[in-house]
């Protein structure tokens, strides 16, 4: 066993407030106060210290009076401000939903606090979702908490640095192309990215709709997968929503993975030139290998398509999914001379420039004379790619890969340039457009970098079981401990 | 004019799906209520609600697909319509695109006494905008009622295959007539839950390719639509007459001046972006449900007239005043079946015998509004009186008296009949013999007439004998004892 983490995490809190030995007010008065010592990271956006605490001692009252609790009683919870809270303001880090407060909860929310647990803060992210750094809020950039300088990763940035940190037991976040994984990569957590369809994506504000999932943040493997078990499932608000069984997930962690076929993208590794990355990546394929898996090269010969077909899809339907912020319901109305110039101005005054970038790419991409040249001809390519995966299944039980090409860059390195920015997701895009489930699990610190480096385990729809069984087996080995020393002194 | 001119017409109808709940959500239709009392976050398009199909939606339109001969599609999709306008929550509106409901299709109708068949394109399901309302409560300002936004339609596409407003319009009602049959749409012009926009174009007589085509948008009215096809036609003919070409354009219509006027012309036409909704997969249709719903499919009018002039009886005037509207002839079918299981006379007598007294009675004071319609009299209480007249127990005159005591009390037959001391008919003819001997003697001439073959004075005795019973004998047997009785 390592070291154990410095906060305690889902599981263990759970439990403890359960067996009456830990209350819950106690619990989230903690993460409230750790949330407020590190200000500084701007992680959250939200933070709702009255309401937190009296719904922790509604918790301890519900025991009290001897009724059994759920499975994350007490568990605090940052949700990424994108995901709706009755009541609370939900911006999608953007000017144009500044003070929005939904009137109703998103699925997800409903079955946490289902579940006894308590909802503490909304996370900063890149606005509407879009973005690898979580530098294109409209509220500050997220710094990372193991070295300030630099980006935690995006869009799920908020999220993933206050898991990192020690703010919550779990944070949500959401997954378009990568944006629960590559801040998971660059912070150092456990992100789980489940089969599109698996959990509701009711009251996730959309960027992409194909593509959209609510992903989990935690610091590590078990805590994921006792989250994922509260979270997945039917709901018939969300047509899209897939009507399967829902497995024991955290049971799953505690099973072997001997026998198991561990498929390598050989040639797209040969291209990562961060020495980080590689040497995490052969330490996790090694003990893999250790623990009985047969490893073997697998090729997914059009997911170099992914970029391309990822910003062209992803965009055609934000275009078209961000089209109700027209100023005319809620959120932010910039009033001129008439109807037209009233969507105008609010629009250029509520939208930043990524958000505005990919509305403009998504539109042409769906304009009369180019639909079929740019949506269309992707759409052909994102069957192509689900198509490679099927083969690759048919040879390996899951698909091992970096989870992003460098380890946590700095804030401010690849703003300028937004192709570079896209090409952090080069490995979370394949699974996302195949609508698999994938996760980020950290394997250790970089000997050149000191940042938290990782792999992504991708398996085939609705297998996330063998997902998390090879995501604890690999955790298990690597005696990884999340604990920025700039926050916790050094442990770890 | 200088030329001779053949207009051709298209219609598009929309016409709302008579379900209980939205397109997407569980807000109800009704009409009428208070604004934006009838919403949520799906259908005001609030950030994170999710679309979800209604069943119900998707059958009544495959029964209107199926009525109408269409091709229903076992697989169809949704797609979005991009365009930003007040009263379009999301910015977008769900329709079907690429991938309708229904392909192909047709309806035929008489234009006078011609029998005239229009073919369709198809007809597709989607949902309808908010209503934006200018100046309401005076001010300046346009408020928006999202009671609406997200109702269920239909659009039914015709091909241009009309050629003059008459001929549309009996389309169009005939169309509204098969689709209320159906219990598809409540037929409701008033309401706006049946509406049309016609493309109208003129081209000289004999020419092959058609001419420049408008497009008059949301005709509420089947007479509106008649005056508007007539004068854009008219217009058509003056601009090319005059030497200028028509604009492919939008028009409005003004019932007030009784003119068309332009809205939007082709170059401002928008780009809709159509694309499929990621949020809704494919609607699936197996065969075995399109059967279902084809078996369980209600009758329609032309189906109900052939059946009840060949089996039960009745006249083409009787079929045709009784499917009238589709609770009639709900009723009719209730009183006429009921009359018929109790199996006293034939089926034709039956039918006959509801059909005379639903027309001279029952259809005095019924009200109908959209598929609804208010009878005085519930069908199984009529069907019960009259039962009691096919059983002799009651006088067809009896009958009508208790009826109108029915209608008029609320209550049924036999608490009339009771309360009324309505007596059972005469039809001993021991009783009755005593009665009409006297009778006859008493009018020796008339007896004479008749025995001289003047046999219309049967008449004359009938009468005197429902004086002296005061209407309570039986009529068939005050016949036949008369007419053995003059004879001596």
């Amino acid at each position: 066993m390592s070291e154990p983490s410095p906060v305690a995490g889902v599981v263990d809190t759970a439990e403890a407030v359960r067996a009456g030995e830990q209350r819950a007010e106690d619990v989230v008065a903690q993460h409230v106060a750790r949330a407020k010592a590190r200000a500084d990271l701007n992680a959250l956006l939200h933070l709702d210290e009255e309401r937190a605490l009296s719904a922790a001692r509604a918790v301890d009252e519900r025991r009290a009076r001897g009724e059994a609790l759920g499975a994350l009683a007490g568990v605090p919870v940052v949700l990424k401000d994108n995901l709706c809270l009755d009541g609370v303001p939900t911006t999608c880090a953007s000017r144009i939903l500044e003070g929005y407060r939904p009137p109703y909860n998103a699925d997800c929310v409903e079955r946490l606090i289902a579940e006894d647990a308590v909802i503490i803060a909304k996370a900063n992210m890149d606005e509407f979702a879009m973005g690898s750094s979580n530098e294109n809020s409209a509220f500050g950039p997220v710094k990372n908490p193991w070295d300030l300088t630099r980006a935690p990763g995006g869009s799920s940035g908020g999220s993933a640095a206050a898991t990192a940190a020690g703010i919550g037991a779990v944070a949500l976040g959401s997954d378009t192309g990568g944006s629960v994984r590559q801040p998971g990569a660059f912070c150092g957590v456990v992100a789980i990215k489940p089969t599109y369809g698996r959990l509701s994506r009711y009251g996730l504000i959309a960027f992409a709709s194909s593509l959209d999932q609510v992903g989990t943040m935690t610091r590590d493997v078990r805590d994921g997968a006792r989250v994922l078990r509260v979270l997945a499932g039917h709901d018939k608000r969300d047509a899209t929503s897939a009507v399967e069984p829902v497995p024991d997930y955290e049971a799953a962690c505690a099973a072997p993975v001997s026998g198991l076929r561990v498929g390598v993208l050989r040639a797209a590794l040969d291209q990562v030139e961060d020495p980080d990355v590689r040497a995490a990546f052969s330490a996790a394929e090694q003990s893999l290998r250790d623990a009985g898996c047969d490893i073997v090269d697998i090729e997914l010969p059009h997911a170099h398509h992914g970029v391309s077909v990822y910003y062209l899809v992803a965009t055609a339907e934000a275009s078209s999914n961000l089209a109700r912020f027209d100023g005319m319901r809620f959120g932010l109305r910039v009033t001129g001379d008439d109807l037209l110039s009233t969507y105008e101005r609010t629009r250029a005054q509520g939208f930043g420039p990524e958000v505005k970038r990919r509305i403009m790419l998504g539109t042409y991409a769906l304009s009369s004379g180019y639909y079929d040249a740019f949506y269309i001809k992707a759409q052909k390519v994102r069957t192509l790619m689900v198509q490679d995966y099927q083969r690759a299944f048919e040879r390996c039980d899951a698909v091992l890969s970096p989870t992003a090409p460098t380890p946590a860059f700095g804030l401010g390195e690849k703003t300028g340039d937004p192709l570079a920015m896209y090409l952090a997701d080069i490995f979370t895009l394949p699974p996302s457009l195949a609508g698999l489930p994938a996760m980020h699990v950290p394997v250790g610190l970089g000997q050149a970098s000191g940042l938290p480096v990782g792999v992504q385990v991708t398996t085939p729809a609705f297998t996330e079981v063998r997902m998390l069984q090879l995501a604890a087996a690999l955790e298990a080995r690597s005696g990884y401990v999340c604990a920025p020393p700039a926050l916790f002194g050094g442990a770890g | 004019m200088a030329r001779a001119y053949e207009t051709v017409i298209g219609l598009e109808v929309h016409a709302q799906l008579k379900t209980a709940t939205k397109l997407f959500c569980g807000c109800p239709t009704d009409y009428g209520a208070a604004p934006n009392t009838q919403v949520c976050p799906v259908c005001l398009g609030l950030p994170g609600a999710l679309p979800v199909p209604n069943e119900r939606a998707m059958e009544l339109a495959a029964i209107a697909g199926l009525a109408l001969g269409c091709d229903v599609r076992s697989e169809s999709r949704f797609d979005r319509k991009n365009y930003f306008y007040p009263d379009l929550s999301k910015g977008y509106q769900i329709s079907q695109f690429e991938h309708p409901l229904n392909l192909g299709g047709h309806l035929t109708f008489l234009v006078g006494d011609q029998e005239k068949t229009v073919g369709l394109t198809r007809i597709h399901v989607e949902e309808d905008a908010a209503k934006n309302l200018h100046g309401a409560g005076g001010g300046a300002a346009t408020v928006v009622d999202f009671n609406r936004g997200g109702t269920p339609l239909i659009e039914i596409v015709s091909e241009p295959d009309l050629r003059s407003a008459v001929e549309a319009e009996a389309y169009l009602r005939k169309l509204r007539d098969v689709l209320m049959f159906l219990g598809v749409n409540d037929g409701n012009l008033e309401e706006g839950s049946f509406r049309c926009d016609a493309n109208v174009s003129v081209r000289p007589v004999g020419q092959e390719e058609f001419g420049t085509r408008t497009e008059i948008k949301n005709i509420n009215s089947f007479k509106f639509v008649r005056q508007a096809i007539d004068y854009e036609v008219s217009r058509q003919v003056g601009v090319l007459e005059s030497g200028g070409r028509v604009v492919q354009e939008t028009r409005g219509w003004n019932d007030v001046t009784g003119k068309t006027f332009s809205q939007r012309s082709k170059e401002d036409a928008h780009d809709y972006r159509y694309f499929p909704d990621p949020d809704l997969p494919p609607i699936v249709f197996g065969a075995e449900r399109i059967e279902a719903l084809r078996k369980a499919a209600p009758k329609l009018p032309e189906q109900l007239r052939a059946e009840w002039t060949s089996e039960w009886g009745l006249t083409p005037y009787d079929a045709e005043v009784l499917t009238g509207h589709p609770a009639i002839a709900a009723y009719f079918g209730e009183v006429a079946g009921a009359l018929d299981a109790g199996g006293r006379e034939p089926r034709a007598e039956a039918g006959k015998r509801a059909a005379n007294f639903i027309q001279a009675e029952v259809l005095r004071d019924v009200k109908t509004s959209g598929l609804d319609a208010t009878f005085s009299v519930p069908a199984a209480d009529v069907a019960e009186l009259l039962s009691r007249v096919q059983a002799g127990t009651l006088t067809g005159k009896q009958g009508k008296q208790v009826f109108s005591e029915m209608a008029s009390s609320g209550e049924g037959a036999e608490a009339v009949i009771a309360r009324l001391g309505v007596q059972a008919p005469i039809s001993d003819t021991g009783a009755l013999e005593g009665d009409i001997r006297a009778i006859i003697a008493a009018n020796p001439a008339q007896h004479e007439q008749y025995k001289a073959g003047k046999t219309k004075v049967l008449g004359f005795f009938v009468g005197q004998v429902m004086r002296v019973t005061k209407g309570a004998a039986d009529p068939a047997t005050v016949n036949a004892l008369l007419e053995r009785l003059l004879q001596e």
